[in-house]
Parts: structure tokens; C-alpha cells; sequence
């Protein structure tokens, strides 16, 4: 790969251990809940980098729809899944933190239960890509990604509607956080965002040349003579 | 040229009256409504007043189940006979065929529903407090908004591996917000509760993905 890649990952790696230091050490101490509050500063930059990841999943479908570029439908895939990734890591995160602080490991509450499902429709969406054969599974998948983000809005509001447990976000929300907090969350959420760029780029590389090796096999097959079965 | 309208109806009539000579799925399903029923009585035994509360979910659990067994053979008829290649080949357009599908499938589910739901009301000594006609929409709504994805779905999964649970593994994440909203109305109406947010929630879940599916068919119909 370019030089560029090995530069970034070493940045990067610098970055993280930076944001970890910054979180296990600089950020001061949470009053009620203590130090197991430091998973913090890991689980809510995941489910940003989850949120904006699918999102890049739903432009891609809809660039590949309007134009059928490869790239669209190898950016589509990238992107759900290292977004499954990072919404897994939500998932596991969010259970490990409230066990100790809420004394539960799960609650159906409005927040888990939105991510949860989220969850379910970007798996069912790799579910497809997997297990479709044939040229079209791009276009299939286009469309499924587009009725997952049409499903998004409907989750969120039923979901709020159904229960609400969850304590008042940090962020945009009816709590308040500490500067220093806050400035400790969005270094890890840049880290998180390098990393989840790094992985990306190598995904879509790994992609794009398993297609290219793909379709030179295809072409041998078709070309060399006595060698088609 | 037929009219579109002309051809969902054709197609439907079709559909209905292939089903009506052989009854091949309807006697199956009658069978499968008859037996969920019967093991979730085993399986959830409460007095009437619990029942009530969790009635509302028993009863859209086999509902979807019953839709899913339902769905799972919509398109069967026409691979075999190589039904699909001609209708992407002829001039149709492919919404046609959709709702011709779509229509069908809810009918049949409808079918199924209404002979469950006396058992259910039976077995469970049901009385609704709230309205009952509110039942009914709760019902179409809810039954249409399973059917047109179902419909779709089952479309997509024909060209993947392990069909038949393709298209509950795609149908029943998207398919999340209608089931609470289902479930919560039937449960509320039952319970005597108001039901209008759900039901204006099925609703606008219905036309968003009606307009969805009708826009993205043709993608899927052609798929080679």
C-alpha cells in the first residue's frame, strides 16, 4: 500500500495511547460512580463512530443505486461492516458498565434497546451479502441498506415511546458534563475516528483486490483454452 | 395495453384461484395456526386477567409466524414454471406484480388471523375493554405492514443461499417498530388503554414502506 497508510497507523497508534492515557489517568474522577465510569470515554465514541459509519453505509447504497459504481458498493460494505464493529463494542460496553453502577446487566430501556436493534438490521444486512450469490447482490443490498435507514427513525420513536430508563445523555441532552470530561471524550472520539478510518482504508484495499483477483480468475477460465470446466 | 391496475388484478386472480383449486399452503397453514395455538396455551397458562396483558403479544407472535410460512412460498409457484423470466421480459411494470403478491399474501394471512383469533378468544377468555373495531384496524395495519415486506424480502432471499431463513432473518429487524407498535395496541386495546399513537405509528410505518417497496422492486425483480 501507499506510504501514506503505515504514517497514518503510526499516528494513530500514537493517538490511542494518548486518548487511553487520557482517559485511565487525566480525566478527573466521576463523584457516584468512581473510576468504572472511565468506560465511558470508550463506549460513547463507539456508538459515534457506529452512528456515522452507517450513515456513510446509507450515502454509499444510494450512490451505487443512482450510479453503480463499484466503489459505492465497496464503500457500502466497508463501512457496515466496521459500523457492526463499533456498535458491537457499544453493545458489550454499555452491560459491562451498568452492572456495577446499576447493579443490572441489560434493561430494555430506550437507549439499549434502539442499539440493539440497530444492531440487528446492519447484521441482517451482512446476513445478506454473505449469503446472496450472483452479480446483483450489490443492488439487493443497496436496497435493504436503504430500508434499514428508513427503519431508523420508526425504531427511535417507537422505542421512546414504548419506555424511557435510561439517565439524561451527557451530551445535547438534560445533563451536563465537565469540561475536562468532555475534552478527554473527544480526543478518544478522534482516536476512535482514525482507527476506524485505518480500518476502513485497509477493508476497501483488501476488497477492491479480492474483486480484481476475482475477476482474473473469471477472465482465465473464459480465455484459456481446455481449462473451463 | 393492459393497465397496470388490470395486470395486480390479474395477476391476484390468478394467485387466488391456483390456491382455491389445489389449497396446497391454506390447508398447511390451517394445521400450523391451529397447533401455534394450541402450544402457546400449553406454554403460557395464566388466568384471565394476566392474560389479557400479554394476550396482545401471543397473538402477533403466531400471527408472524403463520405470516413467515405464509411468505416463505410466495414466489415458489413462479420459479418453478419460469413465471419470473417472463414477467421481467414482458413490458409490465414490476409494481404490478408486487402488489398483485402483496395483496394475495394478505388476504391469506388475513384468513389465517381470523380463524386463530377465535381460538385465541377461546383458550384465553378474551373480552375487550377498549373498542373492538380498533381490533380490526390494528389487525389490517399491522398484518399489511408484515405482508409488503415479507412480500419483498421473500424476493430478495430467492437468490441466496438457505432461502427459507433468508427471509426471517431480513424481515424480522426491520419489521421491529411494527411488531411493538402491533403488539402495544392490540395489548392496550385489550387492556382498555388508549391505542391512537401505535396506531397512527403502524400507519405511517405502512406508507413509508409501501412507497419503499413499490420504488425498489423493479431492482429486485431483475436481479439476475
Amino acid at each position: 500500500m501507499k506510504k501514506a497508510f503505515p504514517i497514518f497507523g503510526v499516528l494513530t497508534a500514537l493517538l490511542l495511547s494518548y486518548a487511553l492515557y487520557q482517559a485511565l489517568v487525566v480525566a478527573p474522577t466521576e463523584q457516584t460512580m468512581g473510576d468504572v465510569q472511565r468506560i465511558f470515554y470508550y463506549h460513547v465514541p463507539s456508538a459515534w463512530t457506529a452512528f456515522i459509519l452507517f450513515t456513510i453505509n446509507l450515502i454509499a447504497s444510494l450512490v451505487y443505486l443512482a450510479t453503480r459504481k463499484p466503489a459505492a458498493d465497496i464503500m457500502a460494505l466497508v463501512s457496515a461492516e466496521v459500523g457492526v464493529v463499533f456498535c458491537s463494542i457499544v453493545l458489550v460496553t454499555g452491560p459491562i458498565w451498568a452492572r456495577p453502577v446499576w447493579g443490572i446487566w441489560w434493561t430494555w430501556d430506550m437507549r439499549l434497546t434502539s442499539t440493539l436493534v440497530l444492531w440487528l438490521i446492519y447484521v441482517s444486512y451482512l446476513v445478506l451479502r454473505r449469503f446472496s450469490s450472483g452479480g446483483e447482490t450489490p443492488l439487493l443490498a443497496a436496497a435493504l441498506a436503504i430500508f434499514g435507514a428508513l427503519c431508523v427513525p420508526f425504531v427511535y420513536f417507537s422505542i421512546w415511546f414504548f419506555r424511557t430508563q435510561h439517565p439524561q445523555p451527557v451530551i445535547g441532552g438534560g445533563g451536563s458534563i465537565d469540561p475536562r470530561m468532555l475534552h478527554v471524550l473527544l480526543i478518544n472520539w478522534l482516536a476512535f475516528s482514525c482507527f476506524a478510518f485505518l480500518i476502513c482504508w485497509s477493508r476497501y484495499r483488501l476488497e477492491e483486490i479480492q474483486r480484481e483477483v476475482e475477476a482474473a480468475h473469471a477472465t482465465q477460465s473464459l480465455t484459456t483454452p481446455g481449462s473451463a470446466r | 395495453m393492459t393497465p397496470p391496475t388490470g395486470i395486480t388484478r390479474a395477476s391476484l386472480w390468478k394467485d387466488l384461484r391456483l390456491e382455491w383449486r389445489s389449497k396446497d399452503a391454506i390447508n398447511s397453514m390451517l394445521f400450523f395456526s391451529l397447533l401455534v395455538v394450541v402450544v402457546f396455551s400449553f406454554s403460557f397458562d395464566p388466568n384471565a386477567e394476566e392474560s389479557r396483558a400479554i394476550a396482545g403479544g401471543l397473538i402477533w407472535v403466531a400471527f408472524l409466524f403463520a405470516a413467515v410460512v405464509a411468505l416463505n412460498q410466495t414466489w415458489a409457484r413462479e420459479i418453478r414454471n419460469q413465471v419470473l423470466d417472463a414477467y421481467r421480459v414482458s413490458p409490465a411494470p414490476a409494481n404490478s406484480l408486487f402488489l398483485a403478491k402483496a395483496i394475495g399474501n394478505f388476504i391469506f394471512v388475513s384468513v389465517l388471523e381470523t380463524l386463530m383469533t377465535p381460538l385465541f378468544v377461546l383458550f384465553y377468555q378474551l373480552r375487550p375493554l377498549g373498542p373492538a373495531w380498533q381490533l380490526l384496524l390494528v389487525a389490517a395495519l399491522g398484518t399489511w405492514a408484515l405482508v409488503v415486506n415479507g412480500t419483498f424480502f421473500a424476493a430478495m432471499s430467492l437468490r441466496t443461499r438457505s432461502r427459507e431463513i433468508m427471509l426471517p432473518l431480513l424481515l424480522f429487524p426491520i419489521s421491529i417498530p411494527a411488531l411493538l407498535a402491533m403488539v402495544q395496541a392490540t395489548t392496550n386495546i385489550l387492556t382498555g388503554e388508549g391505542a391512537r399513537v401505535w396506531i397512527a405509528l403502524l400507519l405511517s410505518y405502512d406508507l413509508v414502506f409501501t412507497s419503499a417497496c413499490l420504488l425498489l422492486f423493479e431492482i429486485v425483480l431483475n436481479a439476475e
